[in-house]
């Protein structure tokens, strides 16, 4: 078998945040469907269980954590609870993240508090999260690490700053990751899904046309064929998810 | 020996003995250094688990009392031990005896809905229980409600973070396998850099001490472990090629001895019930990384399966005047054996 083929994603356990909306759900539901086993971690039990059952009825394997990604004491909890039900994490999706201030404000309308609360949720609890299941991966000499993110990170949008602020700091530390990964087996990849219907799309620009806006599902389908094959998510590159073509 | 009473603030700089027992030769060094004691074509072989937040309150009926968690969580039953009034600031040996545990006791974990019934009850407080909950409903129980096993040497308390060691996965462990609290990602791509590799197998590692003597003199209990393929392969290889195998914790000689009784170890998963002592002849392992521990423990008991006692009785001396801390929390040892057996 070619070392460089798409892995085989049947058995494979990952562990994605913001697992029960938007892009993090869609992922959770198509990678259940094709047999991973997945962890969905989410603040709301509602909507983790949703996405549990869903996978479930249709015969596939998943849990649901329900934890907050910003609370230094969940880290761990969602790290062990996880590797006890599905095995070693073999796909980090660090799917979760806060829009920082609702609605949106300006720099200098940026509340001190709301600028902290995006750094917490969107960089340090995913650096947290990497801490607690990556060096494992080490071990191993495979797992993929994938950092859903945003143009934000790089365009200077108004009324965006503490988010794009946020992502930029997240981007640069997957980038960071990848260059110390480098030679390890472990691939550490952004992705940028584009402008999707989700709740958050919503929250920021509850005036944008929907039908304009790309369904989760079908980004969902583009950000596992990057976490499978390396041909199309190589370690430190940032995939726009849109423009990826699979075979 | 001190005891450590706290981490120090990067693990790297946790200090290293190493002692060459062919020669009797020691080096004071630090866990950074750990390569420069190794070659090209040795294997180390860590233990990759996780430590639960192991002591429950639970109760029975009106009575609350603590909980620990003597093996991993598995689908429906494990292994627990009951301890009376007082808290982990009072060292175990000191604590009331708990209420008798009988057959078919249940105890609720409190503020959850998880119930474990005792199936089994030795000496009143090992306890053997099973759940009806789901594993994922009983594993929120226990991240949710209980807390790290704590010691008495420690000077605060110590959250669920502080009892991780750095390249760990499955929480099978209910104490920390401290001999890899300080082996990071760094030192993994050091030894690697080197030739050496490095792989790793899962070792359920149980209680330490209880504190009642009659349940110490069973420490430790049979432990689940699990070797992956890989690893079992690059053991046997390097033994092949004149290799030495490097154990980092008592964990991983026990699984790694238990699964290769007559040299070659096998993948898989099974259980260790081996006790290593003086008279033990290791067939698989060469080396070990290990803390320091308190004299007449069962740690002190599997050393001297790799260096004679007087060696080892002056290590530690040594160790002693020159200040290395002992504990969960302390330096660490690493001692090169001579002469196992068949090699």
């Amino acid at each position: 078998m070619n070392a460089n083929a798409p892995k085989d994603i049947r058995g494979t356990s990952w562990l994605i945040t913001g697992g029960g909306r938007g892009l993090g759900r869609a992922v959770a539901l198509l990678a259940g469907s094709k047999g991973a086993k997945v962890v969905v971690v989410a603040r709301t039990r509602a909507d983790t269980d949703e996405v549990v059952a869903t996978i479930r009825a249709d015969g596939g394997t998943a849990h649901a954590i329900v934890a907050d990604v910003g609370r230094k004491d969940q880290t761990y909890a969602i790290a062990g609870q996880a590797a006890a039900l599905v095995g070693p994490i073999d796909v980090l999706v660090h799917g979760a993240a806060t829009l920082g201030p609702r609605p949106l404000a300006t720099v200098l309308e940026t509340a001190c508090e709301d600028l902290e609360h995006a750094l917490l949720v969107n960089v340090v609890g995913p650096h947290r999260l990497t801490k607690a299941v990556v060096p494992s991966m080490l071990l191993r000499q495979a797992g993929v690490v994938l950092h859903v993110s945003s143009d934000a990170a790089s365009e200077a949008y108004p009324t965006w700053g503490a988010y794009g602020a946020s992502k930029a700091a997240f981007e640069l530390l997957a980038r960071t990751l990848a260059v110390e990964a480098e030679g390890t087996g472990i691939r550490s990849v952004i992705v940028d899904p584009g402008e999707m219907d989700t709740k958050m799309h919503a929250d920021a620009l509850p005036d944008a046309d929907r039908t304009l806006l790309t369904q989760p599902a079908a980004v969902a389908r583009k950000l596992i064929a990057v976490a499978l094959d390396a041909a199309l998510g190589a370690n430190g590159a940032r995939v726009v998810l849109q423009n990826v073509r699979e075979s | 020996m001190s005891p450590a009473r706290w981490l120090r603030d990067r693990p790297a700089d946790d200090r290293l003995l190493a002692v060459d027992v062919a020669s009797g030769a020691r080096v004071d060094a630090h866990v950074r250094d750990l390569p420069s004691f190794l070659r090209a074509g040795d294997v180390v072989v860590v233990n990759d688990a996780a430590t639960l937040p192991a002591s429950l309150d639970v109760r029975r009926g009106d009575e609350l009392f603590e909980l620990r968690l003597a093996s991993r969580i598995s689908e429906s039953s494990g292994w627990a031990v009951a301890f009376g009034a007082g808290s982990w600031r009072t060292p175990t040996e000191k604590r009331a005896m708990p209420p008798e545990l009988k057959v078919g006791d249940a105890l609720v974990v409190v503020r959850t809905d998880v119930v474990l019934h005792v199936t089994e009850s030795l000496l009143g407080r090992l306890v053997r229980i099973s759940w009806e909950s789901s594993q994922e409903d009983v594993l929120g129980a226990v991240y949710a409600e209980g807390r790290p096993i704590q010691y008495s040497h420690v000077d605060r308390d110590m959250p669920l973070w502080a009892i991780q060691t750095p390249l760990a996965s499955r929480p099978w462990a209910v104490e920390m396998p401290s001999a890899g609290r300080s082996l990071g990602p760094t030192i993994v791509s050091g030894l690697r850099h080197i030739g050496v590799e490095v792989h790793r197998l899962t070792h359920a590692a149980g209680l330490s001490s209880s504190g009642d003597p009659r349940l110490d003199a069973m420490l430790p209990l049979e432990e689940d472990y699990e070797i992956p393929v890989e690893t079992a392969v690059a053991v046997n290889a390097a033994r092949d090629r004149g290799g030495r195998v490097i154990a980092v914790g008592t964990t991983v000689v026990r699984a790694l001895e238990s699964a290769g009784p007559n040299g070659r170890v096998e993948p898989g998963a099974g259980a260790a019930t081996l006790k290593l002592d003086a008279l033990y002849r290791r067939r698989v392992v060469d080396g070990l990384v290990t803390g320091f521990h308190e004299k007449g423990s069962s740690h002190l008991r599997l050393l001297s399966a790799f260096a004679p006692e007087a060696l080892l009785a002056s290590t530690y001396e040594y160790a002693e005047t020159m200040g290395y801390l002992c504990h969960e929390l302390g330096d660490v040892n690493l001692v090169v054996g001579a002469g196992r057996m068949g090699a």
